[in-house]
């Protein structure tokens, strides 16, 4: 890899971190659908950095594409279920959601 | 080189700052940031269109988005605190991190460049099927949203049905037995008469 692809692939790797370590520590949905986003956005590079490296540019985008659909979608309702969330528990709060058990 | 450095750590700090903030608005917006460079860098990486759909989609429409959901849910900060220990998500982090650095880089070039069809033959011929899917899917989302929504509005409506019907048993006076001072065979003939 040159070393122009080379710091895309830190940038996939890096984003990816951040987002896990997002998962793990974050308690607010809102920022759990954030720490998504970041991770979609790591997976959205590698995409294009597959395409890049196999010469198929045009295969990485459109596959890329169909990955921004999705994760808009996936954002979508995760924001419309936080906001039902927040009416019905008054909580954003990820560990008072384990009062749905009861 | 150096435009993709800096593209790197200024994508890097931005999503940093957006899992660390304690306010919500302010993490949207640094996404939004994040968002846009990661643009920047699909641009630069030959990735044109894709730059341009992720500029308008990911730090257009998303961050929208946000601030809508805020704007309804309310602002609310993170309380202190977080799920796991910060130590032990760290080090989760990094050995993901390792493991998919341990993936990525090795990883060499193709050889030959192989022959391939426009970005748009590619998108309308070649995966015309995973567009159709994709249409499907913004239809299957809208109608989540209004199923979601919608039902709120049906507990509501449900809530207001029963009170009223219950004020309206209350305005209503409740049956009484009848009572007569005629005995029973009186109110016998009386029946038969």
């Amino acid at each position: 890899m040159s070393s122009e692809l080379t710091i895309v692939a830190f940038t996939v790797i890096c984003l990816l971190g951040v987002a896990i370590y997002g998962f793990l520590t974050v308690r607010n949905l809102f920022q759990v659908i954030i720490a998504l986003q970041i991770l979609v956005k790591g997976a959205l590079v590698a995409l294009v950095l597959a395409g890049k490296l196999s010469g198929q540019l045009n295969l990485g985008q459109s596959l890329a594409v169909t990955v921004i659909v999705a994760d808009t979608i996936v954002a979508v309702i995760g924001l419309a279920l936080a906001v039902q969330i927040k009416r019905i528990t008054g909580s954003l709060d990820v560990q008072r959601l384990s009062t749905l058990r009861r | 080189m150096l435009l993709n450095l800096l593209l790197l750590i200024a994508a890097v700090l931005c999503a940093l700052q957006a899992i660390r903030a304690r306010q919500m608005l302010p993490a949207a917006l640094w996404l939004t940031c994040n968002s846009a460079l990661i643009a920047g860098m699909l641009y630069l990486l030959g990735a044109h269109e894709v730059a341009v759909i992720e500029l308008s989609v990911g730090a257009g429409l998303v961050t929208v988005l946000f601030v809508f959901g805020i704007a309804i849910a309310g602002e609310e900060i993170q309380e202190k605190g977080s799920l796991v220990p910060w130590a032990l998500a760290g080090g989760l982090a990094l050995a993901a991190v390792g493991l998919v650095g341990w993936f990525i880089l090795p990883t060499q070039g193709a050889n030959t460049a192989v022959a391939e069809p426009s970005f748009a033959v590619m998108v309308w011929e070649n995966r015309g099927l995973d567009m159709l899917v994709q249409i499907g899917l913004i239809f299957a989302g809208v109608l989540g949203i209004l199923g979601i929504l919608a039902e709120k509005e049906t507990a509501e409506e449900h809530a207001k049905a029963s009170h009223k019907a219950r004020h309206k048993d209350a305005a209503l006076p409740l049956p009484q037995p009848i009572t007569t001072d005629a005995s029973p065979e009186t109110q016998i003939k009386e029946a038969h008469a």
